[in-house]
């Protein structure tokens, strides 16, 4: 009846697994009862659940990151400590029991933190900077949220039931062939990333789409955002690598429900071919990270630095450039392979070529605060730690695309750090970057920078005191995923990286007071104007937070940077622009297709995660039934009359106007006083 | 502030940078806005078939490494018929026909040869569907099913993806006929149709590709 189920699923013998299940457990049925008993039910039900506002799934996508953050956070103190602890000694966690974390660490903070945190920052950002109202398929898109979610979910529910891979975060086979892991472990992997793959890939042919497809008037490719164009990039490698990890992780999960034969020892298998395929999905899939992030700092840098970006144009080239060397590059993850020296020195070369437009950025980047009048806010702080960390991260890289070097650091701790290097320090800034920065816009008030600037220099800090010396474990020959050693020389490096996720942890403590503090806060924090960096592009000329239509007219673009002439127009004719003729706007209507596609597509994978076969059947027919109930709606889109749309964009106009005169007043009488 | 009087070109930051924009609503620019609905569904429906086809690649390419690895077992010169074949071609191409006629007929809105020619293409399909699990059926009765080496592993989850594929075409073309009877010739379910019936095209390239590089180049090898 249930399959593999049973109450042995339950890890009754792992007392940490088990209290950090009944931990969760807790928390989560806290929040529910605490959202139950206040009532909250039905307004986040009608207002965030079933919204299709790009706006509100970009804050969800966003807060999916932040709470996984936390949960592969937890997996990373676990493993710097027990590493701390497990010098001739088993440490406090058994190997069974680490391997799995550190394999949930990898999986999480990739699939389930760096993922949604661009994927929500450019859902949120790019329809505004488009100056459009919304992406091309709005239903689509909160599918693909909650198909995100439902990967997490099953994700975190292996902590609960069953177990999770110990195969690290990409389940290489044989070992993650049934053969060498019965378990549902590697089965819990394959279909979170099935299903959330499914949401990625959605969401990028949704967001390409709407790049390619809807701009503001005038807004042509060569006015577009820096943050736009790489958030295009990004996409079109989604596009073009998430099917390929579909394929592999469907061609590994036939041969352990089907015995068949793609990567096994016997029968012709071939396990090299895996780790070519998932290379071919993983090299894009760090730019698909990193791009976004490179956009985030753009326009932070251009905004905190009052100058237009130094090098648009070959800011746009480098962006499309690496969007192509990306796929050019995977063999370098397996050196060691034995491909021989011909194809090794190709892909070194490669290798080390995409680091030129990425040199290419930092220095527009670097010229672009020259001469700058610099605001050294915590989105400008995060930016500026991004370009020294991310820096060292690439050269380091640029040695691991040796192959000679890398044959000495494959599998070190080398390698551990360099990666953690270029994540931490570009996509993760990126990301807390782009919080600090589109915060304000997305709530109409700012955080506070005061806890803001504190964290930044904990994570800072703690960075380089937690990776620099898994360098120097590396160069000593220390392998990665290690549960215990026998090396005393060892020792006192891994000490210091302990502290160093002190650190950081202290960073993250600081980031959440943040976030309290600022909502307790609000209200003497709000920005009425909805441009509270003097911003220079489309989305700060809407309200904060904006309508839910973003724009009541579609602005007409004549030129780069949009905002700052408009700005500048204002100021010298000392008028806002003239009143617009309102018309009514048709929106999509909100649908909980979304949450539903991903409640069948939980009971789906869970029940196929345990051999639970009628579940499947269930599962199948309602996500079917789902899709048909959904074709069959007649109408999709409410109306909001154009006497509503110009009393909302009259209150933005009156603010705007008052701090029109403001600028004025302060001009003149610097005017005078010179 | 004299900046305002330099030309863009006078600093060097703003080289690459044509003049700001105004922002201000003033009739058509060079750009026209967001496109119409039919061209964005039309356009994101491409983006979805092309990440599509990357995967059936996958799966191509996966073939290709493993095509040899017979493991001692049968060989695809020994197993495939190509008359089958042949005959599920037949189907599958007089389908995507039947499919083209049924487009003309929607663009003229008529109920009738709209339910007749996607009946036909529905028909078609699933012949293609029964002459293929007919084939696999008789590998497997032969000793020769996908478990038996990685060469007819590869084999059947290529083509058997391509089956699904086919299989949630007809799941999707009997709704779309229901929608068209129950709903008419609505716009939003006219430009569905167009997704369709690109789906279904698409699946046609697919299978001659597999029927060139899979069943052709297996016969003769």
């Amino acid at each position: 009846m249930f399959g593999k189920l049973t109450w042995q699923a339950i890890p009754f013998d792992e007392p940490i697994a088990l209290g950090a299940a009944a931990l969760i457990g807790l928390v989560l049925c806290a929040v529910l009862v605490w959202v139950i008993v206040k009532g909250y039910v039905p307004y986040l039900w009608r207002e965030w659940i079933t919204s299709v506002d790009h706006k509100r799934i970009g804050v969800m996508y966003c807060v999916l990151a932040m709470i996984m953050l936390l949960r592969g956070f937890i997996d990373a103190l676990m493993m710097r400590s027990q590493q701390a602890l497990a010098l001739h000694a088993p440490g406090y966690l058994p190997p069974e029991h680490y391997d799995q974390i550190f394999s949930a660490h990898g999986t999480i903070m990739i699939f389930f933190v760096a993922m949604p945190f661009v994927i929500g920052l450019m859902n949120f950002a790019v329809p505004l900077q488009l100056g459009v109202r919304d992406v091309a398929f709005p239903t689509l898109n909160s599918v693909s949220f909650w198909l995100t979610a439902a990967g997490s979910f099953l994700v975190t529910l292996s902590l609960v039931v069953g177990e999770f891979a110990r195969t690290g975060w990409l389940a290489y086979p044989p070992l993650s062939e049934l053969t060498y892991s019965p378990g549902v472990g590697v089965d819990y992997y394959l279909w979170a990333l099935e299903i959330s793959g499914i949401g990625t890939l959605m969401a990028g042919i949704n967001m390409a789409t709407t790049i390619l497809k809807m701009r503001a008037p005038g807004l042509s490719y060569t006015r577009m955002p820096v943050f736009c164009w790489t958030s295009l990039a990004s996409n079109l490698l989604i596009i073009a690598a998430f099917p390929i990890l579909t394929a592999v992780l469907s061609m590994l999960l036939l041969d352990r429900y089907c015995g068949f034969h793609f990567f096994t020892n016997d029968a012709g298998g071939n396990p090299m071919m895996f780790v070519n395929l998932i290379w071919a999905w993983g090299h894009p899939e760090v730019y698909i990270l990193i791009l976004p992030a490179f956009g985030v700092f753009s326009e932070v840098i251009s905004t905190f630095s009052g100058k237009p970006l130094f090098g648009y144009r070959s800011m746009v080239a480098a962006t499309m450039v690496i969007c192509i060397l990306s796929f050019m590059v995977w063999l370098h993850h397996f050196f060691t392979m034995g491909a021989g020296g011909d194809v090794n020195g190709v892909f070194g070369i490669m290798s080390m070529v995409i680091a030129v437009p990425t040199g290419v950025k930092v220095f527009n980047w670097l010229f672009t605060m020259y001469g700058g009048r610099i605001r050294f806010t915590s989105a400008m702080l995060w930016s500026v730690g991004f370009m020294v960390t991310f820096v060292i991260g690439g050269m380091s890289g640029v040695l691991l695309a040796v192959p000679p070097a890398d044959f000495a650091l494959h599998n070190s701790l080398f390698l551990v750090a360099h990666f953690h290097n270029v994540i931490i320090g570009g996509v993760l800034f990126g990301a807390l970057a782009g919080t600090a920065y589109w915060f304000p816009k997305a709530f109409g008030f700012t955080l506070d920078e005061r806890l803001g600037k504190a964290a930044f220099w904990f994570w800072l800090v703690g960075f380089y005191v937690a990776f620099m010396p898994l360098y120097v474990l590396g160069l000593m020959g220390m392998t990665r995923r290690m549960q215990h050693y026998d090396q005393p020389e060892w020792r006192p490096w891994l000490l210091i990286a302990a502290a160093g996720v002190l650190l950081i942890l202290t960073g993250i403590a600081l980031q959440v007071a943040q976030l309290f503090v600022s909502i307790r806060t609000r209200n003497q924090r709000r920005d009425p104007t909805g441009d509270p960096w003097d911003g220079r592009t489309l989305e700060w000329t809407t309200a904060s937070p904006p309508p839910v239509f973003n724009f009541a007219i579609y602005p007409d673009v004549t030129g780069a940077e949009p905002y700052s002439g408009m700005k500048e127009r204002a100021l010298e004719s000392m008028q806002p622009a003239q009143e617009p003729k309102y018309e009514a706007i048709a929106i999509p209507r909100n649908t909980p297709t979304g949450f539903v596609t991903a409640f069948f597509a939980v009971v789906t994978g869970f029940a196929m995660i345990w051999h639970i076969w009628w579940l499947v059947t269930i599962g199948l027919i309602g996500a079917y039934a789902t899709f048909v109930a959904f074709a069959w709606r007649d109408v999709g889109e409410t109306e909001i009359p154009a006497e509503e749309v110009a009393r909302i964009d009259r209150a933005t106009r009156e603010v705007r106007a008052a701090a029109l005169r403001r600028t004025h007043a302060r001009q003149h009488e610097q005017g005078q006083s010179a | 502030m004299n900046t305002a009087a330099l030309q863009p070109q006078d600093v060097p930051e703003q080289v690459g940078h044509s003049d700001a924009g105004t922002g201000v609503p003033h009739g058509a620019t060079d750009s026209a806005g967001p496109a119409s609905r039919r061209i964005i569904v039309g356009y994101g429906f491409w983006l979805f078939l092309l990440s599509d086809i990357i995967m059936f690649s996958a799966f191509f390419a996966t073939y290709a490494v493993l095509s040899g690895a017979t493991d001692g077992g049968p060989t695809a010169a020994q197993l495939f018929d190509t008359r089958n074949v042949a005959l599920e071609t037949a189907c599958l191409l007089a389908s995507s026909f039947a499919c083209g006629m049924a487009s003309v007929a929607v663009s003229e809105r008529n109920q009738m040869w709209t339910q007749l020619t996607l009946l036909a293409t529905g028909v078609l399909g699933a012949a293609f569907l029964a002459l293929e699990i007919k084939e696999f059926a008789s590998l497997v009765a032969r000793g020769a099913g996908p478990t038996r080496s990685a060469f007819l592993t590869a084999f059947f989850t290529l083509v058997g993806c391509h089956g699904l594929h086919i299989t949630a075409g007809l799941l999707w073309l009997g709704t779309m006929m229901a929608q068209f009877l129950a709903k008419g010739f609505r716009e939003n379910i006219r430009h569905r149709f167009l997704c369709f019936s690109l789906f279904w095209h698409a699946l046609d390239i697919i299978w001659i590709a597999i029927f060139s590089l899979v069943y052709l180049n297996g016969a003769r090898a």
